[in-house]
Parts: C-alpha cells; structure tokens; sequence
C-alpha cells in the first residue's frame, strides 16, 4: 500500500467545474447573482438555476469518448444475451432458487439496458434497441447483426446457448449457472478494459454503470458459485 | 391408465406487489469464521412486548398521496405526512446539475458532499438554511465525515485530481488522479485547509470514521472502495489478481487508515485486514412461509417433492407420469399404482431431479472482495459490514485489526449497502441497494423483498433474519429508487428510523417490533423530469439535533421537522429533540442517551397508553401527577416525583409492560434527585 501525501494543496473554492466555464458564457449565469428573493442571500431565482441545471446536464454530452460509446453498445448486445439466457428458465423448469435469480437477472440487466440506451440516444449515437426475447435489432433496423460475440468476453457460441436450450431440470441449473458465470466474467473484464483506456469513463454515468455491472455481478458469480457447488455437494452425499 | 392425483399447487405469495416469482426469504445464516463466543451484549433494554400489548397502528393515509405528483426540478408535487418540510435550498451554482451526496454535521453545520466538491451549510435556523462555503474539488462519491476540527472526504471516481483540478484525468495511467481519502482542516469552518491525502488501490467509495475510547491519540478511518484496483503503474503495490495469484492482492479487504489527531498531515494506511478470508459455507437458505405452503401442499396431495432444503422442488405431473407409466409398464401393472411403483418413483425422481451428478469446481475465488459500506458502533465494539452478497458483524474492539464474527446472506438481496444498528445494539438493519441507486426499482412491479431493508436481531454475535421493510408505495419508471441511508431518531423506548429512498422520497418507520415494521411519516416528491429519468431524491437522510436533514440529489438541501401523529406524540418528540450531539457522521454510530425531562416520563406515559399496558384511569392519574410535579420545585416537586416513582416501581412487576413502566419510574427518580 502506497501513500501519497501532498501538503498545501491550492484551495479551490473558486475554480470552475469541468465544462462549466463555455456554459456560464453561453448562459451568462456566471456570476449566478439575482435580486430574486429566495432562501439563502444572494441566490438566484430558481429558474436561472433550472436553466443552469438543463444546461449542464445536456452539457454532459458534448464530450464523448469513443471507448465510452463502445463500451455501452458492446454491453448493451451482451446483456441481452444474459436475457435470452434467463428467459428460458420458467420452460426449463429451472429450480425455484435459479428462476429467483434469472427473474432479478432480467429485471436488473433490462433495466441497465434502457440506461444505456438513453445514454447513447442523448448523445445522438445510434442505439442498438432489444425486444423482448433479448434479440438485438441493431442501429438502422437491420435484424441483428449479431456482433462479433467471439470479441466480446464471455459471450455464449451459439452451440452453447443450444446446449443451454436443450437442458431440463438440474442439468439447466448447473449449465445456466456455469454459462452465466462465464458471462458476467465476461462482464466484468469488459469493466477493466474500459478503465484501462485512455479517457474512458470520465463520464460521471459511465463511471457509475460499469461500477455497478462491477460489483453487482461480481457479487452475483459468487452467488452462482456457491449454488453451483451446493447442486455439486448434493451429487457427491446423498 | 390412472394416475397420481394431481398436485394443485398453488402458491401462497402473500407479497402482493410481487411479480410471478417465489419471494423466498431465504435469510441464511452462516457460520462465523470463528467460534460462536459468549454473548457479549443482552437484550435486557429492549421492550419486549407481550403477546397482550397492542402492536404499533396507525391509519395512512388513503389513497396514498405520494401516487401521481406532479413532475418538476425545484416545482414538483410534494406529499408530507406526519413531517414538515421547513426549507428546501437549492445547491450553490457550482454545484447544480452535479449529485449531492453524503452528509456529515458538526454543531450548527451540516457539511453535504456532492461530485464536484463539498458544500457547508449553516443550520441554525432549519427555515433559513445559509451557504458558508462552497469548495469545488471533484471526486465520486465526495462521502463526507468530520472528526473534531478534521473533514474526510472520499474519492473513487477516475476524475478525482490531487489539486482539485475540475479537467479530469483522460489517461489511464496518472499520477495526478486522486482515489482515496482527502484530509481538510477545518478550524475555520468557513476556511476549509486541504492538507493531505490518503490514495487506495480502489480508492474510497464509501468511508467510515472510527473512535476508539481507549485511544485518544488517533481516530480510525475504514475505506470500502468498490471500484476496480488501480494499476501498479499508478500507485505502486496494487495489484488486481486473485489473492491466490498474489498474495498483496487488494481485492478481498478493506483498508484502515489511521489519522494522528495532532499530526493529521501523516495519515497513513495502517492495516488491510482481509475480514473475508474463508466466508465459503455453501448457501443454506431457510424457505420463506409462502414456499414452505407451496411444498406442504405438493405434500399433502400426493404430488413429489424431491431435493432438500432451498433445492427442493416440486415435480410435476407432466415430468413425472411417463416415469410412472414405465415403472407400471415394465411390470405389466394395470389400475392404480402399487406402493412400490410410488416408491420407484421417488427414488428415480430424487436421481434426476433432486441433485445432480458431482461436479467438480473450478470457479472464482469465494467471498465478496469489498464492502459497500461500515456503520461503527464503538459503543457496542461492533460494525456492520455492508460487503457485496453478505452483511457482517464485525468486532471491532482493536479498530486496526476487525474480526468477522458473523456473516448473513440473503437470496433476495442483490448487494448489500449499508448498516444500522438499533440503539441497544440488539438488532441490526442491512438495506440493499439493487440496481445501483440509478435505477427505478419501487415500481408496482418490484418485488418487496428486493431493494429493501432486511431487519435481523442480534442475540450474542448471531444475526437472525425477521423481516423485510420496503417503501410501501410504488413510485413510477421515471424515479430511481431504492433502500438507501437513513439513521436512527433517538424516540426514546423505541426504534425508529428515518431513510432515504432516493425518488421514492423519505420514510419514516418503525421496527421495534422486528417482525413488523410499520411506516409512521413520509416525505414525496414527483420526479425530477416528466419525460425521462434524471437522477434525484434523498441520498442520505439522517436526524440531527431536532430535525431531519436530507441531501436532495438534484434539489439541494431539505430540513424536516416530525409533525405529532397517533404513532408518535409531542412528548416523544419532545424527547428526541432533548438528546444533542456535537458531531454526527451517521456511520459512526453514536449511542443516544436521553437526559430525565419531564417530556421523556411523558414519552413513555404516551407509550404505555398507546400499547394498553397502562389502563386510561391508570394513565389520566399519572398525567395529573407529573403536571401537579412540573408546576413546583425543590424538595417538594421531588417529594411528588419520589411518591410516584415508588408508586410505579411497586405496579410494574403487574404490568404487561414491566420494562417499560421500570424506565418511567427510573426517569422520575432521576428528575426527582434534581438530575
């Protein structure tokens, strides 16, 4: 463990926030002082704030980073697989602990989905849109292209997700658990390689989506794990 | 060819906003690392309430008034039952449009961290709060907390700079990017000095201060950082591989700095204690009421119930009859099944469904490799560990070197975000923070037991799981919202608790009871945006010295005041506003303790009455009394007080609330010896 330690650092209460400088000029807010009445002294009226507020969030997407675009669009395709996979469940009369899991799987990855897909859709880039077996429909209404899963990490081959298909009962358990492992790894490695790009995640909402993909499904794999080996250990005593 | 009746399985869900999914509140208890040591704490504090006492009621409001407000920044439709709001101030320019935090308070200053700095608050008059300083320094999450004239400050973002520049850091590999724990000075509050910083290899998600009563010396600061491991490149030693890959690994730990009070310049990282190591007992989840009627019930008619425990399930006819129709067939067997047959059944059944075949495990290493977040209670010597899938229960009597002595699972919690204990430390609240905060997770689609608060009690250093607590109103898609961070209000006599629900707004609640909690306030607002979702709603909402003070993300800086209510009196009220503190890091748990007042013996009159333990004659005479006492002084308003005290130490050992009328007589003794 490394320490740094600096000592008089500048004060800073009166620099300017990233990006906020090109706003105040354009908005002309920049000394925020108003004759409005309002709470604190000197606050301005609450709808120069408003339109301080609107201007700074649309601000946010003006500076883009090409690895923060693909990152979003990868794992947009990549989650909608981790739904066709939980979606067969209920069918293959997952177990009542597995359809606990798939059914959160697909409430969280959806829900993830449509963030990511409003995030590209404020910044004008083309947003890969999924129905609701999972299927993606990409950019321009071309019937999934299907990526390259072979270059996104953890994907399932198409001969995996037959397999997975294919399995009933306790075998679909332990192969659903196995294969989703594999692909939340997959996740999760898609997470460091983008921190490890040159201004990537410097988004505030990037930042905050690829850490909780992070820690929920790393949090999730030791889940699956301790599930997979209870179906093992009862195998091995019964 | 006949069959086996069929199963009618039916599910008794009970949840009912649910969704078609089985709510198992499966609570699994697992083993602590080490040994289940002797009770240290008993629960001879709380009221234990007797099968006769009236439980908690109250009459919400109907229809719900938080369904259907109006949209809007700083005009939304707001909805308030049994609180106030008393001011809403909205952030310093610099800091609209950017995320509020955390908050920390320090005498008449509520100190509230938001992404691009840190902003201090004067709240001396609650309807008028005044900005004192606006500090910009960016950083993710700007978790604050203060510690007599010290301010920390965590960072976690890839932004932070170590000049606060407000650039960012575009490379992947920097030595200006700051992630960690930044120290300010503020004795002059108005003034704040940044005079050091501690860098994690994760940086600082989250932080938790600690004071160790033995050690007057130091305080103790524990860094939950939930982000990925930096490269060596940037802050040498770290290093992201499993631990079994390299032995340093910062994954599976949590970092303790320890802050010298007189020289808080040389804060440095002390210890890294790895509270994880061997947290691998498999799950082994009780079944929740609604799942155990639905296998009783296969049971009963007939059906196949195979496998144990969590795994067990139930077979269905369309599985299970051509197995049975070929066990008949291949003895020639006409009519109804013989025994046998059913017996051959279940053993062919139990193989193929119940467990399967051995498998051998080569996955990840186990254990959550961080915490979310720490609450200390020094006055306890415990923590509650909020670390990825387990709540913790940590010992924390030497702050260097915490001990795990007990963990908790939950297969309906996603990740677990924080801790509370209650005040006699004989339960403890996680919450679950699924989704993220980001993400609208109260819909009517949202199942109850997920994104909620678990309630377990705490007997010696083992958890018991006893309920669930879930805002119980759903908000729209347009609302992020989820179990986030609240703290106790010092009612005494009871646990209560105010929380922030992001966009679902504030709840207040009771949990005296484990099994039942019960929402008695709420604060709502409609969403941010009518059209899409934009973060908002209270990140933190925490009580402090007679009000309730909540961090809007996107709103600013509310203050609340209780408003009395049939589940909470003027006299309880009272008696909370009695207990003051010079400092509050919510995290830091402080242990109330409420001065004798006239309006705690009332507290507790209100109580009794409230949960019938004390009759009305019974109630109306005592009131007199205490009036009778208030309006004198000296040795004659401590001779009534004596009188009653004595009175009432004789009538507890026959009521159905002993402890409590006990408490009420120690208060009065108390008044009465002029304390």
């Amino acid at each position: 463990m490394e320490e740094s330690i600096q000592r008089d650092l500048p004060d800073a209460r009166i620099a300017p926030a990233r990006g906020l400088m090109i706003l105040a000029f354009a908005l002309g807010l920049a000394a925020c002082a108003s004759s409005a009445p309002a709470p604190a002294e000197a606050a301005p009226r609450l709808a120069e704030l408003e339109a301080l507020y609107r201007a700074r969030q649309d601000s946010a997407f003006l500076e883009v980073s090409e690895a923060d675009v693909a990152f979003m669009m990868g794992m947009i395709d990549h989650h909608a697989q981790a739904l066709v996979m939980s979606a067969m469940a209920p069918r293959n009369e997952a177990g009542p602990a597995l359809r606990r899991l798939t059914a959160r799987i697909i409430n969280a990855q959806r829900d993830e989905i449509g963030l990511m897909q409003r995030w590209l859709r404020d910044r004008g880039r083309p947003v890969p849109e999924v129905d609701a077996s999972g299927t993606v429909h990409a950019p321009g209404g071309e019937h999934a292209m299907h990526m390259d899963h072979e270059l996104m990490p953890g994907m399932l081959s198409p001969e995996q997700l037959d397999e997975l298909l294919a399995a009933k009962g306790t075998d679909f358990d332990r192969l659903f658990l196995r294969y989703m492992i594999q692909h939340h790894q997959g996740a999760v490695t898609m997470v460091h390689e983008l921190f490890a790009t040159d201004g990537a995640a410097q988004d505030e909402l990037v930042f905050k989506i690829a850490s909780d993909i992070q820690v929920d499904q790393t949090t999730e794999i030791e889940r699956m794990q301790l599930m997979l080996d209870a179906l093992s250990q009862d195998g091995r005593n019964p | 060819m006949t069959r086996l009746a069929p199963e009618p399985v039916r599910s008794a869900r009970h949840a009912t906003r649910s969704i078609a999914l089985l709510p198992l509140a499966a609570s699994l208890a697992l083993a602590g690392c080490s040994s289940s040591q002797p009770a240290p704490m008993t629960a001879a504090a709380t009221p234990a309430a007797p099968a006769a006492l009236r439980p908690l009621r109250v009459t919400a409001p109907s229809p719900d008034p938080r369904i259907g407000l109006r949209a809007g920044l700083f005009d939304a439709g707001q909805a308030a039952w049994n609180v106030r709001l008393v001011s809403t101030t909205p952030p310093a320019a610099p800091f609209v449009g950017v995320t509020n935090s955390d908050l920390a308070f320090k005498g008449n200053y509520a100190i509230q961290g938001n992404y691009n700095g840190i902003q201090v608050w004067d709240i001396s008059s609650p309807a008028r709060p005044t900005p004192v300083v606006t500090y910009v320094c960016p950083a993710s999450q700007s978790d604050v907390s203060v510690y007599g004239n010290l301010l920390f400050v965590s960072g976690e973002g890839l932004t932070g700079r170590l000049d606060c520049g407000t650039q960012g850091v575009d490379e992947a590999v920097s030595h200006d990017r700051l992630r960690g724990i930044r120290i300010f000075d503020i004795t002059n509050i108005r003034d704040p000095r940044y005079i050091a910083n501690v860098q994690t290899c994760r940086g600082s998600h989250t932080h938790t201060v600690l004071e160790h009563p033995g050690d007057r010396d130091n305080v103790y600061i524990y860094v939950s950082g939930s982000s990925s491991v930096r490269p060596a490149e940037e802050l040498a030693g770290c290093s992201g591989l499993s631990p079994n890959e390299d032995p340093n690994s910062a994954l599976f730990r949590i970092e303790v700095i320890r802050v010298p009070l007189a020289h808080p310049e040389r804060a440095a990282i002390v210890s890294s204690p790895r509270i994880f190591n061997d947290l691998v007992a498999p799950p082994e989840h009780g079944l929740a009421p609604a799942d155990l009627a639905e296998i009783e019930a296969a049971r009963r008619s007939g059906g196949f119930v195979v496998g144990q425990g969590d795994r067990a399930r139930v077979v269905s006819e369309r599985r299970y009859a051509p197995v049975l129709d070929s066990i008949m067939e291949a003895r020639g067997g006409m009519g109804a099944p013989s025994a046998a047959d059913t017996a051959a059944l279940r053993s062919i059944l139990e193989e193929r469904f119940g467990r399967g075949r051995p498998e051998p495990s080569d996955g990840p290493a186990p254990g959550p490799t961080q915490c979310h977040d720490i609450t200390v209670y020094p006055a306890i010597g415990y923590a509650g560990g909020a670390c990825g899938g387990y709540g913790l229960l940590l010992d924390i009597k030497n702050p260097a070197e915490p001990r795990r002595m007990a963990a908790v699972s939950d297969s309906n919690f996603s990740y677990w975000h924080s801790a509370t204990f209650n005040n006699d430390g004989t339960k403890i609240l996680f919450t679950d923070e699924w989704g993220g905060g980001g993400a609208p997770k109260c819909r009517d689609t949202d199942p109850m037991e997920w994104g909620a608060d678990a309630i377990f009690t705490l007997r010696g250093t083992r958890m018991e799981f006893q309920s669930y607590f879930k805002l119980p109103v759903a908000q729209t898609s347009l609302e992020n919202c989820v179990a986030h961070n609240g703290s106790l209000i010092p009612i005494p006599g009871r646990d209560v608790m105010v929380q922030g629900w992001y966009q679902g707004g504030i709840s207040v609640f009771d949990w005296t009871d484990p099994k039942h909690a019960v929402e008695i306030a709420f604060f709502d607002r409609g969403p941010v945006d009518p059209e899409r979702m934009r973060s908002g709603g209270s990140w933190s909402v925490y009580w402090y010295n007679g009000v309730i003070v909540s961090s809007e993300i996107a709103r600013g800086l509310d203050i609340l005041e209780l408003v009395p209510s049939e589940a909470l009196s003027r006299n309880e009220i009272d008696a909370a506003k009695s207990v003051r503190l010079e400092q509050l890091n919510s995290q830091g748990q402080p242990k109330f303790v409420w001065p004798n007042s006239f309006a705690l013996a009332r507290a507790y009159v209100d109580q009794l009455e409230r949960s019938g333990a004390m009759g009305t004659d019974r109630v109306a005479s005592v009131r007199r009394t205490l009036s009778e006492a208030e309006g004198r002084s000296g040795a004659s308003r401590s001779g009534v007080l004596g009188s009653l005290a004595r009175e009432l130490g004789d009538d507890a050992a026959g009521s159905m609330d002993a402890t409590k009328v006990r408490m009420l007589a120690d208060v009065l003794r108390g008044l009465a010896n002029g304390g």
